[in-house]
């Protein structure tokens, strides 16, 4: 039953790990740029659930939605003032920029809630599900609910919104999606705005699981690995590279040496760019001259 | 033996036949054109010849040796150079480095040479330059020599291009539309370099053009292709009066 | 201004190249060996330090800067050769031997972490050397009988010939003199057809090839060469630490490194040595702010990376060209008062150039 159990942590882990690559190939999907500070977008939402609860003291779903509206704000903000001057330049360059940006918000968040770790108390805290000889927290319900639910709207909105068809085409070519009469600019605006939203829940759905602190952002490193196992650029891979990362790294940390465990996404990592350098589902090619 | 021979060729993106069972010949000296509506796989055809895609089907053959399978750079080290349609020059490198690196295919020094930059390599250096200079006073580029290419206007960098290609010191010069983008007094001159690299020099020319002017007054030979197929292959004045020239042209 | 007449061809392929060039770096060569005698043992080391990141960033400028691939992960090889260096010198291996070992151990493993790397473009590239290095981070960690684990290892003292190097005085000129021949070194490739190779590589890939470069030798030497500099740099940095632990070499040290090519400005050796003044230097200056600034703000964790993320930040947006871009137009500016253009440097707007399938 030990098998089981694992399975279980591994999907719940996994699900987070894939809710944080949902926001980067959200973000690279639409505007080809990667933003590594997509953690630490993760981290802040989660402060911010825990001010609205516990400072704010109002209702928990009413923190959630305002968790994810704030971050919203946050990622349009973001957009507006770093990341649009930067349209055109090379991926690297961007790349470095979020990195520069994770830093900072890491300081502005140790500076607002200190570096002592925060809990983020829930209603749903401490139940369990019995299931066998096999226990499964509540919390760990929650985030599988949260992603699956997730997963459908983000879906629904690419294949159902006027809004979200106009983003596919934007992010396929800009120019000509600029031609037809798509706002790409906002598009931008609006797709960095969404993807720090589901950065928000991401931290919702994790404060419960493990305490917050703002180092909390470096677990964006291992959902960057999942989204590239995955294949950057699309979106059920993102979530399908995140539960493979996370069951392995249960597997690897009952089953091999210790220090195995922190490192099998990176393996994994590895060996799927050997192996398949464009990842499960494929979205890049050479130059056409 | 021909210079160059194409024999059955086939390329396929999934369900698109970009060039479908396509054979010609190239012999030793020729202009040789390929003229084709938009689409036609002129340019596939190109990559084909320098491997940058792989042949579905068919074999290529280069002064009897067969090239289907080499590497893109090995064919480079044959002899073969090429220009593309929406100039691949090296942006942020002078006009001169760009030239240089045509060069590569001559190198005759080792790392361990190069990094202690022993004699072999300094006299190596001034050979390649000699040559290099000799093709920018073919091209009329001795003013340009130390620019940036980001700086350069459109026609020039078509020029650095053809003049890169000829660095390499090819027997076989693919061009990849060379006229397109200059005005009508730059294709005018392009025709005379044509011409002084074609007799020369003495390199093989095949090329991709869509100015019929330039391809009469160049060519010897002219391919005609529509939609990845044969149509038909003579004299320019043939083809240009050749009814299913006409018809894959007019639709 | 001025104007260089040229009549042979040599003159462009010298080093020096007119009597300006000459004069100007004899003069900061002298200076530089003269001036520690004027200075106190923490400058004497901070200058030691700058000149150690600057074999490194030599290294990084040589994969990013000029061949175009990026790496998340540089830190691993200055771990490795800081590791591989201690180890050896515990072994009883003379000082010089070791160094070289070193530098060799880190290039060889750079190349072959630089095999795989020959099929991924871009961001794939960077993601996989920083897999590369927190796997190495862990090895370092868990690999207890060589690398001693969290506890670390000591690093014994650089001795050349029974002298002892260790002093702030003889380590500074150590360094300068090595730093020196990795420059010499590295403008030799830069001038000879491998380093030209590796310029064709950054500028376009297709081009390149059909140019008749390997692409993936051309990528392969790149990596081992640029992991070669940078352990090299990092069995020095072991003796400035003179204590190894696995958490000097984490990814912020990548990153460190990184902004160093970057804020000195990508494509040029000046911007390595810019870079290398920068990232030595302005942590003194955070902490003299720290010591100014009210406790509210001084106290604040991780205020040093957050400051150097904004300096990022805005390089990237205002000076892409980094240090090197800025003085270059600076200079421009007085040689051509009062014709200076203000457009001769502005950057053409463009839309995203995709690299995607559909």
């Amino acid at each position: 039953m030990e098998i089981f159990q694992l399975i279980i942590s591994g999907i719940s882990q996994g699900c987070l790990y894939g809710l944080i690559a949902l926001g980067f190939v959200l973000i690279y999907k639409a505007t080809e740029m990667v933003n590594f500070a997509q953690g630490d977008l993760m981290m802040l939402g989660a402060y911010f659930a825990i001010t609205f609860v516990t400072v704010l003291e109002w209702p928990f779903f009413w923190s959630v939605l305002a968790t994810i509206l704030c971050m919203a704000l946050v990622g349009a903000v973001l957009e507006r003032l770093l990341l649009r001057p930067m349209i055109g330049e090379p991926h690297f360059a961007v790349l470095m920029l979020t990195i520069g940006l994770g830093f900072v918000i890491r300081a502005v968040a140790g500076a607002v809630w200190g570096s002592e770790p925060k809990a983020l108390p829930v209603p749903y805290s401490g139940g369990v599900i019995k299931l066998g000889d096999s226990v499964i927290g509540y919390e760990n319900v929650a985030v599988v609910i949260g992603t699956v639910i997730l997963c459908l709207l983000v879906w629904i909105f690419f294949r159902f919104t006027r809004i979200g068809i106009a983003m596919q085409a934007a992010s396929q070519n800009q120019l000509a999606a600029f031609y037809v009469g798509i706002p790409v600019k906002r598009v931008y605006s609006l797709v960095w705005a969404i993807s720090a939203g589901i950065a928000g829940l991401a931290g919702v759905l994790t404060a419960p699981v493990s305490l917050v602190d703002p180092l909390i952002g470096f677990v964006g490193i291992k959902a960057f690995a999942a989204a590239i196992v995955g294949g950057f650029g699309s979106l059920p891979g993102a979530i399908l590279g995140g539960l493979l990362v996370g069951l392995t790294e249960q597997f690897a940390g009952l089953y091999l040496p210790p220090g195995f465990s922190e490192m099998s996404a990176y393996v994994l990592l590895l060996i799927m760019l050997i192996v398949r350098p464009q990842g499960i589902f494929a979205t890049m090619q050479k130059k056409k001259v | 033996m021909s210079f160059l021979a194409a024999q059955d060729i086939s390329i396929h993106f999934g369900g698109v036949k970009a060039v479908q069972d396509l054979s010609f010949s190239v012999e030793q000296g020729e202009v040789f054109s390929i003229v084709g509506p938009n689409g036609a796989g002129k340019t596939t055809i190109f990559n084909l010849i320098s491997r940058i895609y792989d042949t579905t089907k068919g074999s290529i053959y280069f002064k009897g040796q067969d090239i289907t399978r080499l590497a893109t750079n090995q064919v480079a080290q044959l002899g073969i150079a090429r220009t593309f349609q929406n100039i691949e020059l090296f942006e942020n490198e002078t006009v001169l480095n760009n030239l240089l690196i045509g060069c590569h295919v001559h190198r005759q020094t080792n790392l361990f040479e190069e990094i202690f930059f022993l004699s072999r390599v300094r006299q190596q250096e001034l050979q390649f330059r000699h040559s290099v200079e000799d093709i920018i006073d073919l091209l009329d580029l001795q003013s340009y020599r130390h620019q940036l290419i980001s700086n350069l206007p459109y026609g020039v960098r078509k020029m650095v291009e053809i003049a890169r290609a000829l660095s390499i010191k090819p027997s076989l010069l693919l061009l990849d539309e060379p006229s397109s983008g200059l005005n009508p007094e730059e294709t005018e001159d392009l025709s005379f370099w044509l011409e002084d690299i074609n007799e020369e020099l003495g390199i093989t020319i095949i090329m991709v053009e869509h100015d019929m002017k330039l391809v009469a007054q160049s060519s010897d030979r002219v391919l005609a292709v529509a939609d990845g197929q044969f149509i038909t292959m003579g004299k320019p004045s043939e083809v240009q009066s050749h009814p299913d020239v006409l018809r894959a042209y007019l639709g | 201004m001025r104007f260089i007449r040229k009549t042979r061809y040599m003159q462009d392929i010298n080093l020096i190249k007119h009597s300006g060039h000459l004069f100007w770096y004899s003069l900061l060569l002298i200076a530089l060996f003269i001036s520690p005698f004027g200075m106190d043992r923490f400058l004497l080391g901070e200058f030691s330090l700058v000149f150690v990141y600057a074999i490194a960033g030599l290294g990084l400028m040589l994969l990013v800067g000029y061949t175009g691939l990026v790496s998340l992960g540089h830190a691993a090889f200055l771990a490795i050769g800081a590791y591989t260096h201690a180890y050896l010198l515990h072994q009883g291996i003379p000082f010089f031997v070791s160094l070289t070992v070193a530098s060799f151990f880190s290039g060889i493993l750079g190349g072959l972490i630089g095999i795989p790397a020959l099929r991924m473009m871009g961001i794939y590239l960077a993601v996989a050397t920083l897999a590369f290095s927190i796997i190495v981070e862990q090895v370092l960690v868990h690999w207890v009988s060589v690398t001693g684990g969290f506890q670390g290892m000591s690093v014994p003292k650089p001795i050349v010939g029974g002298h002892d190097l260790s002093s702030p005085y003889a380590f500074y000129f150590l360094c300068l003199v090595i730093l020196v021949i990795c420059i010499f070194l590295t403008m030799n490739l830069l001038r000879s057809p491998a380093g030209r190779a590796m310029t064709a590589v950054r500028d376009s890939e297709t081009s390149a090839e059909s140019m008749g470069i390997d692409l993936a030798k051309t990528k392969t030497l790149a990596f081992a060469l640029s992991a070669a500099l940078t352990g090299l740099a990092g069995a020095l940095f072991a003796h400035r630490l003179t204590y190894l632990a696995p958490d000097a070499f984490t990814i912020i040290t990548s990153i460190q490194l990184l902004l160093m090519v970057v804020v000195g400005g990508l494509g040029s050796l000046h911007g390595v040595i810019y870079g290398a003044f920068f990232i030595g230097f302005f942590p003194q200056v955070i902490a003299i702010f720290r010591d100014f600034a009210p406790p509210g703000i001084a106290q604040i964790p991780g205020l040093e990376p957050a400051i150097f993320g904004l300096v990022l930040i805005f390089f990237l947006i205002y000076e892409p060209l980094g240090i090197y871009g800025r003085w270059i137009k600076i200079r421009l500016y007085f040689e051509e008062f009062p014709l200076y253009r203000k457009a001769t440097y502005k950057r053409q707007k463009s839309f995203l150039r995709t690299e995607r399938l559909h």
